[in-house]
């Protein structure tokens, strides 16, 4: 059954959206992750332009993270000041991103640069990942303790908070900063950045495991609200039927994905989501080394109307 | 016998009637018309058959041009830099059709020149396509060119073979125009030719439309007229999804 998609302008297999939807929703859950770094990349190799995938799939993260903050809120796991902080970074990153993002699609580089971020970005964490999951599981079999905290010049900072959730007390440019750089990343490639923003979280700010989540969850949802609406003022490329029909599928996924998840063993998952993540990587490389298969392309400026 | 199919001979027949009743008219005489003038784009929109039928008024071969609503579009050729494919040249062709596909009786050069096609537009090959800065290396416009319209073709945009225009006796003719899924909305140029000894005997255009329908229309044109409103809407269809989505598996 095709359905035509009003801001894509083209039609497209409704099982085939509910899939990928559900999958990559499956994955999420399993992973707790928020998915974008796969849904995007996906969309984008269905046929969707690429300015149509990234702000539609920042949409889908607004409803993901809300069901996922939910959860963690109930049970206390949010810190509200610091994810005020982050964002108030995240919301000028995101401005910055959609800007720039309008800016590159002006002058037709904008899936250039949507795919090296995703090359830059995905090969860094997902190396990171799969280094650090192999060296949890040798630390398992050994049973070495492990440090808690790092000190490093950037607690010498000014401007300093306290932060009583997350037992903290540091300066408040920290989180701004890697609040303003997570959003950059969202409106350029369509994610919630949770992958940036948790593994920062934990080695940069030092925030206490149980509260990362919920909070990294807390901030998205209004970073990739400001990114929705910025890029449906400024490209109309937010295509709602789109959104709508990943994110139902996608709720459902992520729940049997949890269940999945909370059976295994957290190194192990980590290093199986690291694998995941060098395979985008590497398919993505892959398509920017080889040659194409036509040289001359027609690009989508975004001034057709 | 398919509805539309007993319609459109009903039609043909109207048209023949038609022609045959008025004395004044010459031997050259063209009527064209179409099964209709609206092609709707709504949800389960996966492209369009249209019919075009008429009646040529005297012997000839009859050429069916059709040309979706024209715009800029950009070509660009990627080049490498350090290893990565980066689009570099580009070259910008103004008013291009966003549709083109053609209809004959029979292969054109069995009996038309290349000139006239040329001269008449008729075949990917004579569209006319001018890049907006003058003065470039013609050898590159051409490279550039062909690459339009092989991107097109790819689209599905451009017709890489003409269609059948299939005569029913002498006079009666039909062809049908195929448009897929990805049609450009707007308004398009259906121009009917009649040729005899490679000469133009008569030509008529018609004009049909495609639009989006309903809800389709409704997405698209509040996206684009009132965004700012799409976009706060969009984010409260997705937090209150989101949060239905929490409760119910909470529940479950």
């Amino acid at each position: 059954m095709q359905i035509y998609l009003p801001i894509a302008e083209l039609s497209v297999n409704v099982f085939l959206l509910l899939g990928m939807g559900g999958g990559v929703g499956f994955l999420s859950g399993l992973f707790g992750v928020g998915g974008g770094f796969l849904m995007t990349p996906l969309l984008i190799f269905i046929g969707i332009p690429p300015a149509v995938a990234v702000a539609t799939e920042a949409n889908q993260i607004v409803a993901s993270s809300v069901s996922g903050v939910l959860a963690h809120w109930r049970r206390g796991n949010v810190d509200f000041k610091m994810g005020i902080v982050l964002l108030a970074g995240g919301v000028v990153g995101s401005s910055f991103g959609v800007w720039l993002f309008t800016l590159l699609r002006g002058i037709g580089q904008v899936d250039l640069v949507i795919k090296l971020s995703y090359v830059a970005f995905l090969s860094v964490i997902g190396g990171l990942m799969f280094s650090e999951s192999i060296r949890a599981m040798l630390r398992r079999r050994k049973q070495t303790p492990t440090k808690r905290h790092h000190h490093y010049w950037i607690h010498g900072l000014p401007l300093k908070m306290r932060f009583r959730k997350s037992r903290l007390y540091i300066s408040a440019l920290l989180p701004l900063g890697v609040g303003f750089i997570v959003g950059v990343l969202s409106a350029i490639m369509g994610v919630g950045g949770g992958f940036v923003m948790v593994p920062a979280m934990i080695y940069l700010l030092g925030m206490p495991t149980v509260v990362v989540v919920g909070t990294s969850l807390f901030q998205i949802i209004f970073v990739t609200a400001n990114v929705t609406v910025l890029q449906a003022v400024s490209n109309q490329t937010v295509d709602v039927v789109l959104a709508m029909l990943l994110l139902a599928a996608g709720v459902i996924g992520a729940q049997i994905g949890a269940r999945f998840g909370s059976r295994m063993q957290g190194e192990h998952l980590r290093g199986l989501l690291a694998i995941l993540v060098l395979t985008v990587c590497a398919k993505l490389t892959y398509d920017l080394v080889t040659t194409p298969e036509d040289l001359y392309s027609l690009i989508d400026t975004g001034d057709h109307r | 016998m398919k509805p539309r199919a007993r319609t459109v001979i009903g039609l043909l027949v109207a048209a023949w009637a038609a022609l045959s009743a008025r004395p004044a008219a010459t031997a050259e005489d063209l009527v064209v018309d179409l099964s209709a003038p609206v092609v709707a784009i709504t949800t389960g929109f996966t492209g369009a058959d249209l019919l075009l039928f008429g009646v040529v008024g005297g012997a000839g071969d009859v050429v069916v041009v059709v040309r979706g609503p024209a715009r800029d579009e950009t070509v660009r050729r990627k080049k490498r830099i350090a290893g990565i494919w980066v689009n570099r040249d580009l070259i910008t062709f103004e008013q291009v059709p966003s549709f083109y596909a053609t209809a004959t009786n029979r292969p054109l050069n069995e009996f038309v020149t290349p000139e006239f096609l040329l001269d008449n537009q008729i075949g990917v090959r004579s569209i006319e396509l001018k890049p907006k800065l003058k003065g470039l290396d013609a050898v590159e416009v051409a490279r550039f060119r062909d690459a339009l319209v092989r991107n097109m073709q790819k689209q599905g945009l451009y017709a890489r073979q003409p269609g059948n225009v299939t005569f029913l006796g002498n006079r009666l003719f039909r062809t049908t125009i195929t448009f897929p899924a990805n049609v450009a909305t707007g308004t398009y140029g259906i121009d009917v030719y009649l040729v005899r000894d490679n000469k133009l005997i008569s030509w008529k255009t018609t004009l049909m439309t495609v639009r989006k329908f309903g809800f389709e229309a409704g997405v698209f044109d509040f996206a684009h007229r009132h965004s700012l409103a799409y976009g706060v809407l969009a984010i409260l269809i997705a937090a209150v999804a989101g949060w239905l989505a929490g409760a119910v598996f909470r529940r479950a």
